[in-house]
């Protein structure tokens, strides 16, 4: 498979977090490739959103770090990441609530914009274009996750459906290397998540790497170019798909030994 | 034509206008004390505005904001006085009052940012109070802010030679102090209007309104929520800043009673009152809560006299009961304020059903 | 030395006040998030009845011990009911508003409260019955009275009986349970109404426990004492780490101590520049400080954030 041959685009080093006497992650490496769709599994409570919530910045591991597109990543800066190309979406979704569907796209560009208040407040020409900027941009990519026509609701109104969409539109303005999808099928009936998965495909297609933790084996399985396997917060394995179904312990994970 | 639409027209801003101008002539009917409340009506304006930035857009719950009011108003109170003898002008005090605020919002911002919501409000509440404490006790051994007698004989407003205490005629027309005043704090408060409604749609604006409704969510598209909210509350402060100045110079007086926690609430309550984060609704809250208790104060007294033919309770108590009761029914009623955003309105009617 | 020790009885007699009222605002902080401001008045409410009841009672002749205990109890129950319709008339329709909206009720209440304080009792100071003789003990070179000792030991014993209702009864419990998780509790076939309306009636019988020591301490008394009181044992249920009741007790009794040395020693201290009128600031200065180091409050669980 070509994506095999791409240079690294993630890699984690020997990372581990703990929680008192728990160890949600034992020194688990792996390495995500540019351009792949890379899943990564495991039972309930295995050190998923863990892992992702350690990569993202939102908790500093107590052991080992990640170098993503050739630099360290500095722990504990949430704002960081996603001003290096990390975006995420959260397992629960979380939106902005009170804010339209278009403003949430809107903020996401704020990692890539500059204006300040004094722009704000002058608006000068240069503050006027990136506005009209930003707003384009928003509307592009609400067009491009199908829910244009929310444009203008609170994002609390929105489905279900629309507002795990909203949240990859979001995460999708600022523009990543590296989108990072927690559980996005989680309550999602099948027709959704055959829509969802032909999203992905073209965000893939049109450029950006995807991490994917889900719960839903095949549908992990049917996308993804490689996959990994936690259990008990340790890597169980790391390989294509066809290669990690066959797995014994893999199997035995998720049946529960 | 749509809801809100017709002041944005030619004819609108005509007729709005011409009403903002007659105002004060209007109520200089009913004598200058009523001029002088329409003053402060809008001099609320301007402060409920600055504080909506802070806890309107950004979500920051401030129960201090009195107190860089009182740095600003003590600033001019001291540097345009007898007390010290300085008599500076007001493109000096004015931007060094409002850098001050800032300054003390940052100062007190910096280290409590991180704090909860419910944390933060003590915190800012009893950064209030150490002000106001300071304030009053500054007289000894060195007199600074001459305690609680306060600091009279403060300048008033000029530029150059024209004053705005005492009545000029203007073209012809003669305009009290009051009424002069008035045309200065009007056009402050449209330009802090402006501001707020520029902000509100800016990058700056929603990252706040973002770090409102979810911070870590914020925190994962690239926010510095520190950052953001550190400039919300400085900008918050820097208003109150040049409203004390303001107030300052249009009382000719100021001492530590005027800056106490009440003060802060009220401001407050004006922001929630009105409609959090919806600028009309502010002003609308602004305007209810200052005039409100006045016409209280002029309205129940002889109300009672002639319904019982007597005072049966003291006035004031009566007022500020009512007061009182009326921010609980409307809170009661309209949950989200007398004149929330569109946006909310349509959510609580549909969660209403 | 005898100073500091008579300045830490005076810290202890003033934080044990603080701790009974700061336990009001925690409970009903840690059950449903709310800043209660209304609070500071049910304690001032509580101590006017008292000046009251035991006032006229004691001209009519009742010996004064058993006027006082006469007047303790009309506080008690008049707060228990203010407190209970506090919750039923203000705060229960705003469950689900805005998290501003309930804040400026209470807020509202507050004035309310003060005003109709002042209908009824005037606005000048009033003086609180002597209830107890007055004795003077001597112990080490500093001096306490009978009053001090009083109080100390009835909050103690006040605190006492708290604890056992939350930590052995089932209402406690189902209190515990609501604090934690509200809609697991009710899931679990608890009351939520009647637990909130407990803690709001509980809270206001310690309140009202409160005031009439206050009452007792300084002897005298004025509608507007209460908010400044509350404002400072709201400061200490922060400072303990509000939502735990062994925190509100510790950070009430470190409060007193606290601004009672530091208006002993601020004089040395700053070389006579700043006096001991600033007492005021130290509950304040105290309270940043700690947050700043401890945003969680001394004792307070640290509540990280959940992605």
């Amino acid at each position: 498979m070509s994506a095999n041959l791409s240079p690294l685009l993630l890699e984690a080093k020997a990372v581990a977090k703990h929680f008192g006497g728990v160890k949600a992650l034992q020194e688990v490496s792996l390495s995500i490739r540019r351009g792949e769709i890379y899943g990564l599994i495991g039972p309930n409570g295995a050190g998923k959103t863990t892992f992702f919530n350690c990569m993202t910045g939102l908790y500093v591991p107590d052991g080992g770090g990640f170098v993503f597109d050739g630099t360290p990543l500095v722990a504990d800066a949430p704002d960081k990441a996603a001003g290096r190309g990390i975006a995420r979406t959260f397992q629960n979704i979380r939106l902005f609530g009170n804010m339209t569907a278009l403003e949430n796209v809107m903020v996401g560009r704020h990692v890539r914009t500059g204006a300040g208040v004094l722009g704000a407040m002058f608006r000068n020409a240069a503050t006027r274009a990136e506005e009209a900027a930003i707003r384009q941009r928003a509307i592009d990519l609400l067009h491009y996750v199908r829910i244009e026509e929310r444009a203008d609701d609170l994002a609390r109104n929105l489905s279900y459906g629309d507002q795990r969409r909203l949240e990859i539109a979001r995460a999708l303005a600022t523009d990543p290397k590296l989108l990072c999808l927690d559980e996005p099928a989680a309550g999602m009936n099948a027709t959704e998540t055959e829509q969802l998965r032909d999203l992905i495909e073209g965000i893939r297609r049109d450029g950006t790497t995807i991490l994917l933790i889900e719960h839903d084996v095949k549908l992990v399985m049917g996308l993804c170019d490689r996959v990994a396997v936690l259990d008990y917060g340790a890597l169980v394995i790391e390989d294509v798909p066809a290669v990690v179904q066959k797995d014994q312990r893999v199997i035995e994970a998720y049946l529960g030994a | 034509m749509k809801k809100g639409q017709f002041f944005r027209s030619m004819p609108g801003i005509g007729l709005a206008a011409a009403l903002l101008i007659a105002l004060p002539f209007v109520a200089a009917l009913g004598g200058q004390a009523w001029v002088r409340i329409l003053d402060f009506a809008i001099l609320y304006v301007f402060l409920a505005l600055g504080l909506n930035i802070v806890v309107g857009l950004a979500g920051l719950l401030d129960l201090g904001y009195i107190a860089f009011y009182a740095v600003g108003a003590y600033t001019w109170a001291l540097l345009a006085s007898p007390h010290f003898g300085l008599h500076w002008p007001i493109w000096a005090i004015l931007p060094l009052g409002a850098g001050l605020a800032c300054f003390a919002g940052v100062l007190l911002g910096s280290p409590t940012l991180k704090l909860r919501g419910d944390y933060l409000a003590i915190v800012t509440l009893g950064f209030g109070e150490i002000v106001r404490i300071f304030l009053n006790n500054l007289n000894a051994p060195i007199n600074v802010t001459n305690g609680p007698q306060g600091i009279t004989l403060i300048d008033p407003v000029s530029f150059g030679a024209f004053k705005f205490s005492g009545a000029t005629q203007i073209l012809g027309v003669s305009l009290s102090g009051p009424q002069k005043y008035y045309f200065l704090l009007v056009a402050l408060a449209i330009l802090v209007i402006i501001i707020n409604v520029r902000l509100q749609n800016s990058r700056v604006g929603r990252a706040w309104q973002a770090i409102r409704e979810d911070e870590i969510a914020a925190k994962a598209i690239g926010i510095n929520t520190r950052n953001l909210k550190l400039l919300a509350f400085a900008m918050g402060a820097s208003f109150g800043g040049v409203a004390g100045g303001i107030f300052s110079a249009m009382q000719g007086f100021v001492s530590p009673e005027s800056f106490s926690l009440i003060e802060s609430i009220m401001i407050l309550a004006m922001v929630v009152l009105g409609g959090m984060g919806h600028i009309p609704g502010v002003i609308l809250g602004a305007v209810l809560l200052t005039v409100l208790p006045e016409v209280l104060r002029y309205g129940v007294g002889p109300l009672q006299m002639a319904v019982f033919g007597k005072m049966l309770v003291d006035p004031e108590s009566l007022r500020m009961l009512i007061f009182g009761l009326a921010l609980v029914l409307v809170m009661r009623f309209k949950p989200a304020g007398l004149w929330p955003s569109p946006e909310r309105q349509r959510e609580l009617q549909e969660t209403g059903k | 030395m005898d100073i500091f020790l008579q300045q830490i009885i005076n810290g202890l007699v003033q934080g044990s006040i603080y701790a009974l009222v700061a336990l009001g605002y925690t409970m009903v902080y840690g059950i449903m998030g709310l800043i209660n401001f209304a609070h500071g008045e049910v304690v001032m409410i509580g101590t006017l009845v008292t000046i009251t009841v035991a006032g006229s009672l004691i001209k009519a002749g009742m010996p004064v011990a058993l006027a006082g205990l006469a007047g303790l109890m009309a506080a008690v129950l008049v707060c228990m009911a203010l407190g209970w319709a506090l919750e039923r008339v203000a705060y229960r329709p705003l469950r689900n508003a805005p998290r501003l909206t309930p804040l400026i009720t209470a807020i509202g209440m507050s004035i309310v409260l003060q005003n109709l304080a002042m209908m009824i009792w005037g606005r000048n100071y009033l003086t609180f019955p002597a209830l107890l003789p007055k004795i003077d003990f001597e112990f080490a070179g500093a001096n306490f009275t009978a009053i001090q000792i009083i109080i100390v030991l009835v909050s103690a014993a006040t605190m006492g009986g708290l604890l056992l209702l939350v930590y052995r009864t089932k209402l406690g419990m189902a209190m515990r349970a609501t604090a934690q998780n509200p809609a697991v509790a009710s899931l679990m076939g608890v009351n939520i109404n009647r637990v909130i309306a407990a803690a709001f009636v509980i809270g206001s019988a310690l309140g009202a426990v409160a005031g009439v020591m206050v009452g007792a301490y300084y002897e005298i008394a004025h509608y507007q004492m209460g908010f400044m009181l509350g404002l400072k044992a709201f400061t200490a249920a922060v400072l303990g780490g509000i939502g735990n009741l062994a925190g509100a007790m510790l950070g009430g009794i470190l409060l007193g101590i606290i601004e009672a040395l530091g208006a002993g020693y601020i004089g040395d201290l700053t070389g006579g520049f700043l006096g001991s009128h600033y007492q005021d600031i130290f509950a304040f200065v105290v309270l940043i400080v700690v947050l700043m180091f401890k945003p969680s409050g001394l004792f307070g669980e640290k509540t990280g954030d959940r992605a």
